[in-house]
């Protein structure tokens, strides 16, 4: 028997806002001004909360964190698709998308200064899940939450992210490959920002693409430009659809650049260019989305200064709020070890508390 | 009331736990058309359904992985690993999810699942079926490790567990699965999880163990009180964490001498932290020393030499002679 072709795969590639900030007539979702400037709004939120964390944590008011700047026009339009009832399953470079879905920024604030407060939500419902700094085991839970969903018939789904390192994760594959087999409404999309720390893409995996990686779990792909809001918006709203009308789950390659250091705690220049970070500024996505608004003659710099006054007023705010001095009982922990109280952790919560210098329990 | 073996017991607690909650699945590798490996989830897929009764891919981490997500969003699911050997792959979840996400969220999110697995020797498997690593699981915070002896207690901890708000990762003596049968009521019935039980009251010694060593552990009681005459206090431990410090300080205050019954390897296993517990709790009323019986901190022999590993009725006996001779 000769040998025959038994399967064949593509993977798409979608941009729709060009680097100049000319959109493609025909892909254009033509999204009404107000989507378009509560869109950029957060993008300008989250860039500057973005900024001033970076501030805080040089000036050590903050602790450990990894900065967001140029991955903006991914988590945010994603977000926005959501409704009420979806779940946002963030690895730990969706800033924008949590404040989107309702994350007080105070709480980003929190968490990364240390207190378990950060992760704890104003309302339950919100169906943020906190951060996962372990990467991976994310895509997993997101599979399950989108099962349960699919058990409930609610409707509902769950988006998950997760990084180019962490495609090379145990957990992304059996992650991908459970929603696969449960045609589960599970939309995942990889932030591949080109670098894992200091481990390129190149050396990440010899995959072509990350988006086929998907592809081997039966699911639709596609790779899209995730410094192009729109290209974003269209292939997350599609995919979210398609997993709403219980046609399972679907893999996005959002392509974009980690512009400034993996956490606070490394330096770039360690292992790549400047050279190459310049051009990585010169593709970002706020300057982009700017153009575009400008070319429809819905913006401008009077209105674009008055947003950057108004971002920086809410950062201050929340900065504020962040630093004013909380109650904070130090003995929490023992609170919640398990679901109630246990005589072996009251008792260590005693010997805890007065060992404690000068008896005080306060933050 | 049927007399039923362990494995019989769990199915029972399964079916009617799904019956009474229909937040309530099971998932692993061949639950479902197989009934499982050991045939503990045998008739629940043409009961309830393959939505409920679920075939997974082989996936340790994304069975628990899913687990957690189910349990965020309102179901109980009872994960099943086929066997101990390949649940490593899930620790991942367990330390950094399963365990801890009540206490990163303060209260706010909680898991309400149960991951089950067969463990232990005694039963010519092949290799990496045979391990007892209790420890390896109990020794994260906020980890319930249940560990039943028989299928009475077997069935009332299931139950117990699934019903609980938080996880539960429930191990079972495989050995213990068809070893014997007990009355097991139809109607349901919990045990806490978290407290010991005290098997048998004494005064002269305090006998503690768990699982499949809980048999070995009674035989060798009831042998040498016949033979001098001994009183045996026995306390089947039945959850290894959180440890119920309090039965176990109680009993060795009141008989001075205790002998611990291990499968596990001995250095650093919930034998070490009993003896701990009895340092810090009940140290002047100690007689003598506390003697450990376990396992060797060698890796696991494969089953022709499995026998001679791992404790016996002789061992124990000649441990508890020596502990009241002392």
């Amino acid at each position: 028997m000769p040998r025959k072709q038994i399967a064949k795969f593509s993977v798409p590639h979608v941009q729709i806002l060009a680097p100049d900030g000319t959109a493609d007539a025909k892909l254009d979702p033509g999204l009404p001004a107000d989507t378009l400037l509560a869109m950029y709004r957060w993008m300008r939120l989250a860039r500057a909360l973005d900024e001033r964390m970076l501030k805080l944590q040089r000036q050590g008011r903050l602790g450990t964190f990894p900065p967001n700047a140029g991955q903006e026009a991914i988590s945010i339009p994603a977000a926005m698709l959501m409704r009420d009832g979806d779940w946002f399953v963030g690895a730990f470079r969706e800033l924008g998308g949590r404040l989107v879905r309702g994350e007080p920024l105070t709480a980003v604030l929190d968490y990364y200064n240390g207190w378990e407060e950060g992760n704890v939500l104003p309302d339950k419902e919100l169906r943020i899940l906190p951060t996962s700094v372990v990467i991976g085991c994310q895509i997993e839970h997101a599979a399950g939450l989108a099962y349960a969903a699919q058990y409930k018939e609610s409707g509902e789904v769950a988006l998950a992210f997760i990084g180019d390192g962490g495609t090379s994760e145990g957990g992304f594959h059996e992650g991908l490959n459970l929603a696969g087999v449960w045609r589960a409404p599970l939309v995942t999309i990889i932030q591949n920002n080109q670098w894992a720390i200091s481990i390129p893409r190149s050396q990440q995996t010899a995959s072509e693409t990350l988006a086929q990686k998907g592809i081997a779990y039966g699911m639709p792909v596609v790779q899209i430009d995730g410094n192009d809001p729109l290209a974003v918006w269209v292939a997350v709203g599609e995919a979210i659809e398609r997993a709403r009308r219980g046609e399972g789950p679907t893999l996005i390659e959002a392509v974009t650049y980690r512009l400034m250091m993996h956490t606070t705690a490394d330096d770039p220049k360690k292992y790549r260019t400047e050279d190459e970070e310049k051009r990585a500024w010169e593709l970002e996505p706020l300057l982009r989305t700017r153009k575009y608004l400008e070319n429809k003659e819905i913006w401008d710099q009077d209105r674009e200064q008055a947003l950057l006054d108004e971002v920086k007023a809410r950062v201050d705010a929340a900065v504020a709020e962040f630093e004013t001095p909380k109650e904070r009982p130090l003995d929490a922990p023992f609170d919640h070890v398990y679901g109630t109280a246990h005589p072996n952790i009251e008792a260590q919560r005693r010997e805890f508390l007065a060992g404690l210098e000068g008896g005080g329990a306060r933050g | 009331m049927a007399k039923l073996n362990m494995v019989q017991a769990i199915n029972l607690a399964l079916a009617q736990e799904m019956a009474n909650d229909d937040s309530v699945l099971v998932m692993g590798q061949d639950v479902g058309v197989d009934g499982g490996v050991f045939r503990a989830t045998d008739g629940l897929l043409e009961r309830f359904g393959q939505k409920r009764v679920l075939d997974t891919p082989l996936a340790e981490s994304g069975i628990v992985g899913s687990g957690v997500g189910m349990a965020l969003a309102g179901l109980k699911p009872v994960c099943e690993m086929q066997f101990s050997g390949f649940s490593y792959m899930m620790m991942g979840q367990f330390e950094a999810h399963v365990t801890r996400l009540r206490a990163r969220t303060l209260g706010q999110l909680n898991l309400p699942m149960v991951i089950r697995m067969p463990y232990g020797g005694g039963v010519r498997a092949l290799e990496h079926h045979s391990e007892s690593r209790e420890v390896m699981y109990a020794h994260q915070p906020g980890a319930r490790v249940v560990i039943p002896s028989g299928p009475r207690n077997a069935r009332a901890l299931l139950l117990a567990a699934i019903r609980d708000p938080d996880p539960v990762l429930f191990m079972e003596p495989k050995h213990s699965y068809r070893a014997f049968r007990e009355e097991v009521p139809e109607q349901e019935e919990t045990l806490p999880i978290g407290k010991a039980h005290v098997v048998q009251e004494g005064t002269d010694l305090t006998l503690i163990s768990w699982g499949a060593m809980m048999r070995p552990a009674l035989k060798a009681a009831a042998r040498i009180e016949k033979q001098r005459g001994a009183s045996i206090e026995i306390i089947d431990l039945l959850t290894i964490a959180p440890m119920d410090h309090e039965t176990i300080a109680a009993s060795v205050a009141k008989t001075g001498r205790c002998v611990v019954v291990q499968e596990a390897p001995r250095s650093f296993g919930p034998s070490s932290e009993i003896t701990a517990v009895i340092n810090d709790r009940a140290f002047l009323y100690l007689e003598a020393p506390v003697k450990r019986l376990t396992g060797y901190d060698v890796v696991t022999p494969y089953f022709g030499r499995e026998k001679s590993y791992l404790p016996g009725v002789d061992k124990v006996a000649q441990g508890i002679a020596e502990t009241l001779d002392f």
